[in-house]
């Protein structure tokens, strides 16, 4: 059994009881442990796609099972719980909290898991190692580059060691140079952490990092 | 709270103008609130200290107040055999019959005139009453001219130093002493022995007696004894619960109204706090996305938009009780209506007042914050994300 399987989701919109269809039929598995880019043009429907697989949306039909647990049968407060432990979002503009450090953006998934203030810490401190901020704990997002915010916001999704990371134009909004340090930075977690990973992406060039890209296109994925 | 406490904190700090005008309309409220219960506290606990539950206080029946009262010398002696009065250290009883007049005498600094309660005593009434304590000078000596007067009223008439002399009823008094009685209102009050005012004012009547009982918790007995000594002609009360009711209305009206004046005030107060309210969740829609999709519920939103509220009432609180803090201690006074009498009491501040205070700013904040928090809470997290 695939490690994420969508079985011919459909969701729609409704704006002035007019209905906008954004995805229709959609299947998609994904292996454990794999890498894939979605790639599609702007208003195909890979935002809500995303947010449906994370639980922030729920789908009008099809199936969504991950590692195991029917999503779309969950309830709202269900979805909140099960999201926090098996989804790291990564956003395309980071959605930092400014006023919050660097560390304290990080630390607030665990704030809702049981694990003492030391724990918390050493769980914050190895994955600000591992994103290569130590040394910027105490700064605001503010005071941080862009690349350097987005490492932030892969290190929120990662503390609380979920199986899972999505990523929404994680490198959308940052120059070349910082993109390749975050897909470097998501390969690595990828291979050596073996975190499954469903990256959102325009560029062409970020989807080859993947192991397999699909295309979604008017609502209907290819591979 | 699962949303860290330093969310709220730093979010008040980056709009400083709004929360501090919310605040401080929350602390103009609290500040009214708080010095009109502190009024209404200090007169109340003037004349409660006043009334000791031990003792025994007799009027003529039907008089209602010293004022109106009357009590023959007989009837006086009769009382002081009675055999449930406490005995003194000297083995005496711990009674004593007292006159009592109202006279007008010119404040200090030209303050126009007052009415003030001239007590006559025997040197028993320094033990039957509890707390009073000479505090300079000495007792009246008994067949002399010679008066204390209460702390209260030195402050406030002239010639009260010790050696100094007071002119009423056609006669010079010499103040011996000053003294105190635990801030109730025999501090402003003149005392001097009742043998020499009797015959300067009233004759040879007393207006009331008071004594000690040697068993309190006999009262209602010891009550039912004195009414019906047909020697006797009186009315007993519970010292004490004679003075307390004596505040009960006027506190009645200061407490209604430091409720009333303050509610009208708190209305707008609170719509300050939901539009702060309302604005810092319209603000903020975005980060209660992020919240949200981190796995915090609902809920956990609600409390802390709530808690954000409270804090900016618990500022306004705090600055309202310290705007009120320099009248703690300020004098005034009022007309006794029992007596007629000048009654000088003081804005009392007490540390159960400063909670009623902060209790009243918590429950503004939180009655101001309860919708905002609400609609922060119902915000759907993919839309919100969106913004
Ligand atoms: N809350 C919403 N209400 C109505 N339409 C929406 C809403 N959210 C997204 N859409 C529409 O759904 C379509 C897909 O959006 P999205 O999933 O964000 O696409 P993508 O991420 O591929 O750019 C777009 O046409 C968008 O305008
Ligand atoms: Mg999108």
């Amino acid at each position: 059994m695939p490690f994420v399987e969508i079985k011919d989701l459909a969701m729609a919109y409704y704006r002035d009881s007019q209905k906008i269809a954004v995805l229709e039929g959609v299947d998609l598995e994904v292996e454990e442990g794999q890498f894939v880019a979605l790639m599609g043009p702007s208003g195909s429907g890979k935002t809500t796609l995303l947010n449906i697989l994370a639980g922030l949306d729920k789908a009008e039909s099809g199936s969504v099972i991950v590692d195991g647990q029917n999503v779309g049968a969950m309830s709202h407060k269900q979805l909140a719980a099960w999201r926090s432990r098996h989804i790291g979002f990564v956003f395309q503009f980071y959605n930092l909290l400014p006023v919050l450090t660097a560390f304290q953006n990080i630390e607030l998934p665990l704030l809702l898991t049981h694990l003492s203030k030391q724990e918390r810490r050493d769980h914050v401190r190895t994955v600000l190692d591992i994103v290569g901020l130590a040394d910027r704990a105490d700064h605001y997002p503010g005071q941080l580059s862009g690349g350097q915010q987005q490492r932030v916001g892969i290190a929120r999704a990662i503390v609380s060691d979920p199986s899972i990371i999505l990523g929404d134009e994680p490198t959308g909004d940052l120059d070349a140079a910082s993109a390749d340090e975050i897909l470097t930075l998501l390969q690595r977690l990828n291979q050596e952490y073996h975190k499954t990973i469903i990256m959102v992406t325009h560029d062409a060039k970020a989807a080859e990092r993947a192991d397999v890209i699909v295309h979604l296109d008017k609502g209907v994925l290819t591979a | 709270m699962k949303i860290p406490i330093i969310y709220n904190l730093r979010s008040l700090r980056q709009r400083p103008v709004s929360t501090l005008t919310t605040a401080l309309g929350m602390a103009l409220v609290v500040a009214v609130f708080v010095s009109m219960m502190a009024l209404s506290n200090g007169f109340q606990s003037a004349l409660t200290s006043t009334g000791s539950d031990e003792n025994v206080f007799l009027l003529r029946k039907g008089a209602g107040a010293e004022l109106n009262s009357g009590i023959a010398r007989d009837a006086a002696n009769v009382v002081a055999g009675m055999p449930f009065i406490a005995k003194g250290t000297d083995g005496r009883p711990l009674v004593s019959a007292e006159t009592f007049v109202v006279i007008p005498l010119q404040r200090v600094g030209g303050g126009g005139m007052a009415n003030v309660v001239v007590r006559g005593v025997s040197l028993a009434a320094f033990d039957v009453r509890r707390g009073l304590e000479i505090l300079e000078g000495r007792k009246f000596r008994p067949g002399s001219r010679e008066i204390v007067v209460g702390r209260t009223f030195a402050r406030r008439f002239p010639n009260s130093e010790i050696g100094g002399r007071i002119n009423f009823g056609g006669q010079d008094w010499t103040v011996v002493g000053h003294f105190a009685a635990a801030g109730s209102s025999f501090e402003s009050e003149i005392w001097g022995e009742a043998e020499q005012f009797m015959p300067v004012f009233r004759g040879q009547v007393f207006s009331a007696i008071t004594f000690r009982m040697s068993d309190p918790a006999n009262f209602a007995g010891i009550k039912e004894t004195l009414e019906a000594d047909p020697r006797l002609y009186v009315d007993a009360y519970q010292e004490k619960e004679f003075y307390d009711n004596q505040g009960t209305l006027l506190n009645q009206i200061l407490n209604f109204l430091a409720v009333f004046i303050a509610g009208i005030m708190a209305i707008g107060a609170v719509f300050g706090a939901v539009n702060t309210m309302y604005a810092a969740v319209a603000s903020r829609v975005h980060e209660i996305g992020v919240l949200l999709s981190l796995g915090f519920k609902p809920r956990n939103v609600m409390s802390s938009f709530l808690f954000e509220a409270l804090l900016i009432a618990l500022l306004g609180g705090a600055v309202g009780c310290l705007l009120v803090l320099p009248v703690d201690g300020l004098v005034t006074s009022t007309t006794n209506w029992n007596s007629f009498s000048e009654l000088a009491f003081s804005f009392s501040i007490t540390p159960r007042l400063i909670l009623y205070g902060m209790v009243f700013a918590a429950t503004m904040g939180l009655i101001g914050g309860y919708l905002p928090a609400r609609r922060a809470a119902k915000a759907r997290v993919a839309d919100a994300l969106r913004r």
